[in-house]
């Protein structure tokens, strides 16, 4: 019984995108349908992450199909974290568009779409094939691409082809990167690939196969100095829409490269750490810079996802346990503090009609609720103690120092710094200053506002008892660093020889 | 016959990124969709190339007698077609769509986005 | 459009249709099958969208292409979940032999394969007719 717990995050949003199509014409029903998949879609995945929380790792082959030919759904601490919290943000997004879409959105299919966009997201992190994980990726762009022309703006058609550009040519040296693979091992199933691959000799196939991942993840996650479709892009889609891509897109890149660098690539040769380490600085303040000169709201919070993807990416480069521990509580407290930073913006644009900081202000005074429930996500994202981000920044430092890299240790403080900067700009902006117009700020209808409210209070709960989740994320960085516990998972259970073409 | 496909394939990715740096939004999609076919060239090259009969198991037989080709890369490959061209059709309409909305072929004219003249940042509070 | 393609293309209309599911049904031993059916089939509604208007072939569909996709998927997915009571695992098929020919719950994916690719293709294509046709 406990491994179908694999297959429904991904099965009950199929069925929900379906329902949602066929039912196109009746946009009322096509809401209930979409929260109720969502709903138990979450309860799924907490049962799932139940399942894993002893060590287990689930896997559950499709078809009736052996592995390593059939494709395997794997889940280990750190998939079912990320099915459990990508689920909780789907749920949040859909309860925030209750009150923020319009007819005109729901009729240009924005549920099939975002059903479909977490049945992708769902996917990818549970799958154990290299290739599977390329068409979870690309179910995941056709959705987004269908989600980011909702309102078929001119601007949003503007920033649908830079985006759709850069992530096609993304997908496609991933899948390049999938076929050198195949050609120098012989099989696509992650677990055989973690057996084969040590013994395989070195070749420049090889090399090129990781470089070519590095890149393809790199431009999905948003590394320098391929971030710039981010930019030009997430500002131009709806508010939901941008929080749930904040949320989750970056976030499929980074758990796809960490898997292809800890299961199948070692970071700890002499080309590679430096190389990340290099990419993890330049992320990290480049994004923080392109920030502090933007007016938007949007753009802003846009630029620091890209350099939060850098603190990520700096627990790769270091690559100590503790350091992909640091990572996983990043990933997990950044997942719910971006989001929630996305719902407070378009909460603002609710109250002052532009998400523009030159036209906003005077929000203390009118919404006193929104100010504290923005102050939540800012201070964490920027590291204040006692919440959520200072430990996730405070382990990833640690890591970094302990791991002899104390260079990267000074920028991540430095650009903690320029993080503080941005988050008191929007505050004095949006909040502190008086209306430039002297205009009433309009209110805020609740059912926006409890999203807001709930994600803030995982990341005050996160920041007051952060000891479960950091134990959790140690176990996680255990079994992902440890090859050996995946592989017994698999070959526990029936497989069939491997083939070497 | 590998090395020479392989070449081919070189030649198809040149060309791709060739078309793919340039300015206008058609040419991009040319490149993409060279850049779709030389990856799945790559996959087949990459299997292998034999001179064996297609992948089916005689009537009767649980596993076949003689060699026959790899059937792997030709699923991998199916797939990747499929959805590249359904990329391809979503970017043939958004680039036809961006030609009539914004009345231009040439990305550097498309700023609307991320407009040219965005004031300066806040000098001082 | 001239008379001579407008009449034709109600013939080649139902031959491609035809066509289509012959495709659809050959799939299962020989090239063929849902997606290249459905190809066929959008290609049957995009001739009469040619030959005599978007609107015209929008009523030759009946629904809406996207409630097309919407039941394909939905197939698709009821065709898997049989597997999941007979070996805990989706998508695992059920097979029925009626004399030579083969029945199974792969046949119905396939049909929702056929739907899906012609909701698809159908949807972008009448959306850049119409397009075009201003």
């Amino acid at each position: 019984m406990f491994d179908t717990l694999l297959l429904w995050p991904v099965i009950l949003p199929l069925a929900g995108a379906a329902l949602a199509a066929a039912l196109h014409a009746f946009p009322a029903v096509q809401r209930q349908v979409a929260l109720t998949t969502m709903v138990l879609t979450f309860g799924a995945s907490l049962f799932l992450v139940d399942a894993v929380m002893e060590g287990a790792i689930l896997t559950k082959a499709f078809g009736g199909w052996m592995p390593p030919f059939g494709i395997v759904f794997v889940a280990d601490r750190f998939s079912a974290a990320m099915v459990v919290i990508s689920s909780l943000l789907a749920l949040c997004a859909l309860v925030f568009a209750m009150g923020d879409l319009r007819q005109r959105q729901v009729r240009s299919g924005f549920y099939p779409l975002f059903l479909g966009l977490m049945i992708g997201v769902n996917g990818a992190f549970l799958t154990g094939d290299i290739f599977n994980l390329y068409v979870w990726f690309e179910v995941m762009l056709i959705a987004t691409l269908g989600l980011i022309t909702l309102d078929r703006t001119r601007a949003q058609i503007d920033g649908a082809i830079k985006y759709a550009v850069l992530n096609l040519f993304s997908t496609i040296l991933f899948l390049m990167a999938v076929g050198l693979l195949y050609g120098a091992t012989g099989t696509l199933n992650m677990a055989d690939l973690a057996v084969v691959l040590p013994q395989t000799e070195p070749s420049a196939a090889l090399t090129l196969t990781a470089m070519m991942f590095l890149l393809a993840f790199g431009i999905k996650a948003g590394f320098f100095p391929m971030f710039f479709w981010l930019p030009a892009s997430y500002h131009t889609a709806s508010i939901i829409v941008s929080a749930v891509f904040a949320g989750l897109l970056t976030k499929v890149g980074v758990y796809a490269l960490f898997r292809v660098f800890t299961l199948l690539f070692e970071v700890d040769n002499g080309t590679l750490k430096p190389l990340i380490a290099v990419i993890a600085a330049g992320t990290m303040l480049f994004g923080v810079f392109g920030a502090a000169i933007q007016w938007d709201v949007r753009r802003i919070l846009s630029f620091h996802i890209i350099s939060q993807i850098g603190y990520i990416m700096l627990g790769l480069a270091v690559a100590t346990p503790l350091a992909l521990a640091g990572a996983v509580f990043y990933i997990i407290h950044h997942i719910v503090v971006k989001a929630n930073l996305f719902f407070v913006a378009g909460a603002i644009h609710r109250a002052t009609g532009s998400f523009d900081l030159r036209k906003s202000g005077g929000l203390m005074k009118a919404s006193p609720l929104l100010a504290v429930l923005f102050a939540i996500p800012a201070l964490s994202l920027a590291g204040i103690p006692p919440l959520s981000g200072f430990w996730a920044k405070f382990m990833v430092v640690d890591a970094s120092f302990q791991g002899e890299a104390a260079w990267l240790a000074a920028v991540a403080l430095f650009v903690g710094l320029l993080t503080i900067f941005s988050m008191s700009k929007i505050w004095i902006e949006a909040f502190w200053k008086e209306h430039p117009r002297a205009v009433r700020a309009r209110p805020v209808p609740a059912v926006m506002l409890v999203p807001i409210a709930a994600l803030g209070i995982i990341t005050l709960a996160i920041g007051f008892n952060p000891e479960p989740l950091v134990a959790f994320s140690n176990l996680a960085a255990e079994s992902m660093g440890d090859r050996t516990q995946l592989i017994g998972a698999f070959y526990g259970g029936e497989h069939t020889a491997g083939v070497t073409p | 016959m590998e090395p020479v496909l392989a070449i081919f394939v070189g030649l198809l990715f040149t060309t791709a990124i060739y078309l793919m740096t340039s300015r206008h939004t058609i040419r991009i999609l040319m490149g993409v969709a060279v850049l779709g076919n030389g990856v799945n060239l790559l996959i087949f090259t990459s299997g292998r190339l034999t001179r064996d009969v297609p992948p089916i198991i005689p009537a009767g037989l649980d596993a076949p007698l003689i060699p026959i080709a790899n059937p792997l890369p030709q699923a991998l490959i199916l797939t990747a077609i499929v959805i590249s061209f359904s990329f391809f059709a979503f970017l043939l309409v958004l680039g036809f769509r961006a030609y009539q909305e914004l009345a231009t072929d040439d990305s550097r004219d498309m700023r609307l986005a991320e407009p040219a003249d965005d004031p300066l940042p806040p000098l001082g509070y | 459009m001239s008379v001579i393609f407008s009449t034709m293309s109600r013939l080649f209309f139902v031959l491609m249709l035809v066509a289509s599911i012959y495709m659809l049904f050959r799939g299962h031993n020989e090239p063929g099958g849902g997606f290249i059916g459905g190809l066929f089939a959008a290609l049957a509604f995009a001739l009469l969208a040619l030959a005599d208007s978007v609107a015209a072939a929008r009523k030759a569909l009946i629904v809406h292409p996207v409630v097309l996709i919407g039941c394909g998927l939905f197939l698709a997915f009821l065709s898997g979940l049989p597997g999941l009571f007979s070996d805990g695992s989706f998508l695992t098929h059920w097979w029925a032999e009626l004399g030579s020919t083969h029945l199974g719950t792969a046949t119905i994916f396939d049909i929702g394969v056929f739907m899906v690719v012609i909701g698809g293709v159908l949807a972008l294509v009448f959306r850049f007719y119409e397009g075009v046709e201003q």
